[in-house]
């Protein structure tokens, strides 16, 4: 069981309130796509589940308080994709990739044969083969999106948290990106928590959306119950039209009066 | 053409290309170059002793006993010497490079050098001839001068100028090396009654080294080295961004410490005999990542190995340049290091390591 449930959870920067007194639950194998305006703490969230900043209040994962967790279960538990992934200048694919398998290795240890298959493994199934011993610095920027999803899958954890997954790629490379989670995600039976920026996207891809507003929850729910015409000119400040479009989806469309 | 095209798809490889791994064709090369130049550091010097008589000396023949005499006493231990020092600064100037992601690092432009000489001048003016639980007392001083310059050059560089730029932690480093030779030439000059034996630790002793020599660094060299090596794996996963690093579960802190404590013990054990050696720790490392691949696992072992020929050979360098004199190793390898280190400057700026 992978569900996430946030308790009470506050995260302050230097004394500054980030994220206040937040409640959440994310059912085992769900997407919940974190939405809301620049600085409503969507990535402070994220970082605070995989404990990467310390917090008040409370972060389960499948029962388990992460706190009482060591670094390296928390990191077999939560893979984290961030915004602009760090890529090495002459760092092979494969090599970036097998990164991924440091939470199953002790300290000092060294990758098996087991490691390596699968890292194989994950290679093929993102379609990276050919890629495998090109330096990052020369993969294109959906290349890169793909082999950062890669290494993170290496790392075999339930949970994924994505920041930002589709921030620099055009609108073909933005679907087949989350088209490619998605797949990933029912395959694997993971739980993803996605920061998003793009709402009709988010609406699209997402079982459920928190809109959240100065770090506290202003609302969640369905993409119809969250993507509402007022909802998003009071916190975006942003003149939309939403579109309920049959059974695709709920369309956030700018509107210039 | 098309027959083995389809038999090489029908059949995929079971090993992904672009692993990293050191290749025998390379650690095996390291290997000969090491016994090459360590051929050539015992076969130079004044007196002519042919490589038949190195052989026999070595495996117990009757040979001359004062061409046997010089053997074992001058030229082995000073090429012994030659492979530790060339080793260990090869080795720390990488670890450095991978601690701090910068590609300008080296044990001496950090100030390492500088603290170990500031810390041993202070042990034999004021505590000649203590030991601390056995041990004595000037390595020791040595290791803390330099550990305090190199902890000082990360924390000034990292609030003045970020730990973004690979300049500012060497401008700090230069800073601090001026600051600790300033120190160290006032104790020099006011305590008299040292000051052949502090002159002798600052310039080294590879000319008259002997086993003593060997014997005093070797336990630091090992612990330095063997540390190193254990972590190439993580120094790979330092180059990762902070957050993407701790995500994977690495204790990032930990690793950094251990590898800069390492690197900082090796590289005061050896100024002990070496003297001032600069630019080792730039040119091997930067060597073998434009050469052979830029992964740690390739990096440090071969570090090993041919920073260990670079200074052997360096060494019979300066011993037939201008003979019957000799040079100070330092001036080889800088006149060899200063333009590689600007080639290098210019070519990586900002290049994550």
């Amino acid at each position: 069981m992978s569900d996430i449930v946030l308790a009470g959870v506050s995260v302050a920067y230097d004394g500054e309130p980030v994220v206040r007194d937040l409640d959440l639950t994310v059912a085992s194998g769900e997407w919940l796509a974190l939405i809301g305006p620049n600085g409503a703490g969507k990535t402070t969230i994220l970082r605070a589940i995989a404990r990467l900043v310390s917090f008040r209040g409370e972060i389960r994962i499948g029962g388990r308080a992460v706190t009482e967790l060591s670094s390296r279960d928390v990191a077999r538990k939560v893979a984290v994709l961030v915004q602009e992934p760090q890529m090495p200048a002459g760092m092979t694919v494969a090599q970036y990739v097998l990164l991924g398998r440091a939470p199953h290795l002790g300290y000092l240890g060294k990758e098996s044969s087991r490691d390596r298959r699968i890292v194989r493994d994950v290679v093929r199934r993102l379609a990276l083969e050919e890629l495998a011993s090109r330096p990052l610095d020369r993969l294109s920027g959906g290349e890169r999106q793909r082999a950062a999803i890669a290494r993170a899958l290496a790392q075999q954890a339930p949970v994924l948290l994505i920041d930002e997954p589709t921030s620099s790629l055009d609108v073909g490379r933005q679907q087949s990106v989350l088209e490619l989670i998605d797949q990933l995600r029912k395959e694997q039976e993971l739980t993803v928590i996605a920061a998003m920026h793009e709402l009709t996207l988010a609406g699209q891809y997402a079982d459920r959306l928190a809109l959240l507003v100065g770090g506290r929850l202003a609302a969640i729910g369905s993409a119809a119950e969250v993507l509402t015409e007022p909802a998003i000119a009071e916190h975006y400040r942003a003149q939309v039209k939403v579109i309920q479009m049959n059974g695709s989806g709920t369309a956030v469309v700018p509107v210039r009066n | 053409m098309l027959s083995v095209q389809v038999g090489a798809a029908a059949v995929p490889p079971a090993v992904l290309a672009g692993m990293p791994r050191l290749r025998w064709g390379w650690a095996g090369a390291g290997l000969l170059a090491l016994a090459a130049s360590c051929g050539v550091g015992v076969l130079v010097g004044p007196v002519h002793i042919g490589v038949g008589t190195v052989v026999q000396t070595l495996v117990g023949g009757a040979v001359d006993p004062g061409q046997a005499n010089i053997l074992w006493s001058l030229r082995f231990p000073r090429v012994v010497l030659g492979v530790l020092v060339g080793g260990t600064l090869a080795i720390a100037g990488a670890a450095y490079q991978g601690v701090f992601r910068n590609p300008l690092a080296d044990p001496y432009l950090l100030g390492a050098a500088a603290g170990a000489n500031l810390g041993a001048t202070l042990a034999i003016a004021f505590a000649p001839g203590t030991s601390v639980l056995g041990v004595n007392v000037v390595p020791l001083a040595a290791f803390v001068g330099a550990g305090a310059a190199v902890s000082g050059a990360y924390a000034l560089g990292r609030s003045v100028t970020g730990l973004r730029s690979a300049t500012g932690l060497i401008l700090a480093g230069v800073a601090i090396a001026a600051f600790f030779n300033s120190i160290q030439s006032y104790v020099q000059q006011t305590q008299t009654s040292s000051i052949r034996q502090v002159y002798s630790w600052i310039l080294g002793r590879l000319v008259t080294a002997g086993w003593d020599d060997v014997l005093l660094i070797l336990p630091y060299v090992l612990l330095s080295v063997v540390a190193i090596y254990l972590h190439r794996r993580l120094l790979d996963a330092l180059t990762l961004g902070e957050d993407e690093v701790t995500s994977l579960g690495i204790p990032v802190r930990r690793v950094r410490l251990i590898v800069v404590v390492a690197a900082t013990l090796g590289t005061a054990a050896v100024v002990a005999v070496g003297g001032t050696i600069a630019f080792v720790g730039i040119i091997v490392p930067h060597t073998i990542r434009l050469l052979v691949g830029r992964s740690y696992r390739v990096v440090i072992p071969l570090s090993v190995l041919f920073g260990a020929a670079f200074l052997v050979l360096a060494d019979a360098a300066a011993r037939t340049v201008v003979a019957p004199a000799e040079l100070p190793i330092g001036v080889i390898t800088a006149f060899l290091g200063a333009p590689f280190f600007i080639a290098v400057m210019r070519s990586t700026r900002a290049a994550a390591l």
